[in-house]
């Protein structure tokens, strides 16, 4: 076979939809039109439905006296006070509930996903027990179980389960001390401040000396030493200015101390458990991943066992565990939304259910309430590629 | 010199070594840590499951038909015998019934000859559940051709109405979430970003809003006088959920594919569409079915959350039915019962995704 010279195409131009770049610019215009179309088409029967109903747009609306209370808040508010502050209550719910159950997750999950991996085979079988039948019920259905069966079953206020006359548990919530902090104790977080900015200090001065000079101080330990005693030692030497206010029985209800109402305790519950069931399986998986051969070449450098965990397998499976960690805490602040379903207000309970309710104002509203969360999903993934840009391999 | 030609047959293994007594020891009580951690798992296992199998099984009552045959200590399972029908059917007019059992039983056995390796025609039996059946399913309970009598949604209810969610919010969310996964890795830049926004806008958003965005915006986006169906409004919110969280998983399959194959396929002179739907997709699919079986789990799961905008699924209905006055006090038989029926869906769907991800790993 010969080969015959490039030839130009002659003849006519072929026409505009053989040519790719001008299909891909029909394409997208065709994309962007309908589109168009489609918006336009929702807003026109927007406005009619809304003239029609006799709403009027706007975010006039969070200005106005929302009229309802709220069960439990973490700023002042009364049901004097504006939908705007209403908005921002159920914010800091999610928030909270949010923040304890990634806290209590992450301790449960690790903890699950090593036994996980324990040679002790009856742990090792506990732990996938846990996750297998916690990971196959619906979350929904764990909040319910821990709200209407386990916790509307504890006794009444008038006999309460009690722990040492300070902590009382019944139907009502939870009841704990309250501190309550005496002229001085204003030196405290000044010590807690000293205190970390020393350890930090120390851990990296340790680093430096580590890398001139091989010598190096348990620098975990001192600084952990530090911030535990500087500020235990400024308590006594300031003759301890915090006194417990202990909660109390009085008439049908407890006066004094931290309430911690139900719904929280069930939503906390639920989610932590449910979500720890998958954080294992990425800690397990994670751990799973690091290939042998890494162990055992640490080995052969002589590596001591205790420091080759540390400081080669955890730092290789943080790599693979630490990007689906997040997303296990981006659902678990999505899922906290499901506490509307047992009335502990958060954002889209207090938000999105009452105050939609009360106003109409139903665009507004879910926007606002679709904004919270996709700016925390967006925040959340910044802080992966973020990670991810700091982690990922160097190649050659 | 002597030599021995011959193999010596090989000796058993030391005693020690082999055995239940070996295993007890090298699994169980290698060294006193070790010992005392088992004990201590006993010790919980015991503590766990005595009095729930006392509970459970031993002092339960099964028979009956009304409170009154509640007499023991533990559970009542009369409770949800006597309202099985109802959470099987919700409020399904029950001598139609049989029509959903119809649906039921052919969606079973298409799922078991799509599920089963060894059987012929999966091209021909994939195409019957995808576009045949779900005619079949909607003629046959939704009623009103046929002469079957007409059964309005608002009746629909139980595990049907949690089955009807799940596999339409699948089914629908599919052929979006392959078009939105072309899209996201598409070389035109508004075709790819208007993809990335509609995935990342559904998936950052809690499904909880979306079903109220669904239940409250829908309508004031429609026409005035257009009227949506309550459950079409929760289907086209799941939908659209679901079809974000599919086209990552179709992203991922895609990724999965070296460029070789869509290189190769282009230098015959395929189109872009003969590439993907003869080349890459096919492979791809390989490798998406376990992402797309975990995903049909989560939304199987996620199903409970329309019981939030009035909806009644299997577990709405078991709500329902333990604020009925003549049974009260029936919380944990309920819900026992309910995370029964859905650990046994989820449970074995995500044990057949495991066996298909060792099946599905040939290795190169």
């Amino acid at each position: 076979m010969s080969i015959r010279p490039q030839t130009q195409p002659t003849g006519p131009k072929p026409p505009f939809w053989r040519d790719r770049a001008k299909r891909a610019l029909l394409a997208q215009c065709l994309l962007l039109a309908a589109l168009a179309a489609i918006v336009l088409f929702i807003i026109d029967n927007t406005q009619d439905n809304l003239a029609s109903r006799g709403i009027t747009t706007g975010l006039g609306f969070l200005d106005d006296t929302a009229g309802f209370g709220i069960g439990q808040t973490l700023i002042d508010y009364s049901s004097d006070s504006t939908y705007g502050r209403t908005f921002i209550v159920g914010l800091l719910n999610t928030l909270l509930v949010s923040g304890l159950g990634v806290l209590a997750a992450t301790l449960v999950g690790f903890t699950v996903g090593i036994a996980r991996l324990s040679s002790n085979w009856l742990v090792a079988r506990l732990a996938s027990g846990y996750i297998e039948v916690f990971r196959n019920i619906p979350l929904l259905l764990q909040i319910f179980f821990w709200y209407f069966a386990v916790l509307q079953s504890l006794p009444s206020t008038r006999e309460s389960m009690s722990l040492g006359e300070a902590i009382f548990l019944n139907i009502r919530g939870l009841y704990l001390p309250k501190p309550q902090f005496l002229s001085g104790f204003g030196s405290i977080p000044i010590a807690i401040v000293v205190a970390i900015a020393a350890s930090i200090g120390l851990i990296i001065w340790n680093r430096r000396r580590h890398a001139a000079t091989g010598k190096r101080l348990p620098a975990i330990w001192l600084s952990l030493a530090i911030i535990i005693g500087l500020p235990l030692l400024v308590l006594v030497i300031t003759g301890i200015p915090v006194t417990w206010e202990l909660p109390e029985l009085g008439g049908f209800n407890f006066s004094g101390g931290i309430t911690i109402i139900p719904e929280l305790l069930a939503l906390w519950l639920a989610l932590s458990i449910y979500t720890a069931s998958f954080i294992a399986e990425i800690v397990r998986s994670g751990i799973q991943a690091i290939s042998h051969g890494q162990t055992e070449a640490a080995l052969a450098l002589s590596i001591p066992k205790k420091l080759v965990l540390r400081l080669v397998i955890i730092p290789q499976a943080m790599r693979v565990i630490v990007p689906p960690l997040t997303s296990q805490y981006l659902n678990l602040t999505k899922n906290s939304s499901l506490a509307t379903a047992i009335g502990y207000p958060d954002l889209v309970s207090v938000f999105a259910g009452t105050t939609l309710n009360q106003t109409g104002q139903a665009i507004e509203v879910i926007a606002m309430t679709m904004a919270v969360y996709l700016t925390i999903s967006l925040l959340i993934s910044m802080f992966m590629n973020w990670f991810n840009a700091r982690m990922a391999l160097v190649e050659r | 010199m002597i030599h021995n030609r011959e193999m010596l047959p090989s000796q058993p293994a030391p005693r020690r070594s082999i055995g239940p007594f070996a295993w007890l020891k090298a699994n169980l009580f290698s060294g006193p840590v070790n010992t005392l951690v088992t004990l201590a798992g006993l010790y919980l296992l015991y503590w766990l499951l005595t009095p729930t199998i006392q509970w459970a099984f031993i002092e339960a009552d099964w028979q009956g038909a009304s409170p009154d045959d509640c007499t023991s200590a533990g559970a009542c399972w009369v409770f949800v015998n006597a309202r099985l029908d109802q959470f099987i059917y919700g409020l399904y007019p029950s001598e139609e019934t049989w029509r959903i059992n119809i649906v039921f039983a052919l969606f079973t056995a298409l799922i078991a000859w799509l599920a089963i390796p060894r059987l012929p025609y999966k091209r021909w039996i994939a195409i019957i559940t995808l576009f045949v059946f779900p005619v079949i399913a909607y003629v046959l309970m939704h009623g009103g051709y046929f002469g079957l009598p007409r059964v309005s949604t608002q009746r629909w209810g139980g595990l049907t109405l949690t089955l009807v969610l799940a596999v339409v919010g699948m089914v629908a969310a599919l052929p979006i979430g392959v078009i939105l996964a072309l899209g996201r890795r598409s070389t035109m830049p508004i075709i790819r970003s208007v993809c990335v926004i509609f995935i990342e806008f559904w998936r950052g958003a809690p499904l909880i809003t979306i079903l109220f965005m669904a239940s409250v915006m829908l309508p004031l986006f429609m026409p005035t006088g257009v009227d949506i169906d309550r459950l079409i409004r929760a289907l086209v919110g799941i939908t659209l959920f679901q079809s974000a969280y599919m086209a990552e998983v179709v992203r991922g399959g895609l990724q999965a594919i070296p460029n070789g194959q869509d290189e190769a396929a282009a230098a015959l002179g395929m189109s872009y569409w003969k590439r993907m739907g003869l080349i890459v997709l096919p492979q791809a699919l390989k490798m998406m079915i376990p992402g797309i079986v975990n995903t049909f789990i989560s939304l199987f799961k996620d199903t409970t959350l329309v019981m939030i905008i009035g909806l009644f699924d299997l577990l709405g209905i078991v709500q329902a039915a333990l604020s009925d006055s003549r049974w009260l006090g029936f919380d944990v038989e309920g819900y026992v019962f309910t995370a029964f029926v859905f650990w046994i869906f989820c449970f074995s769907m995500s044990r057949y995704s495991q066996y298909l991800e060792r099946r599905l790993h040939t290795g190169h």
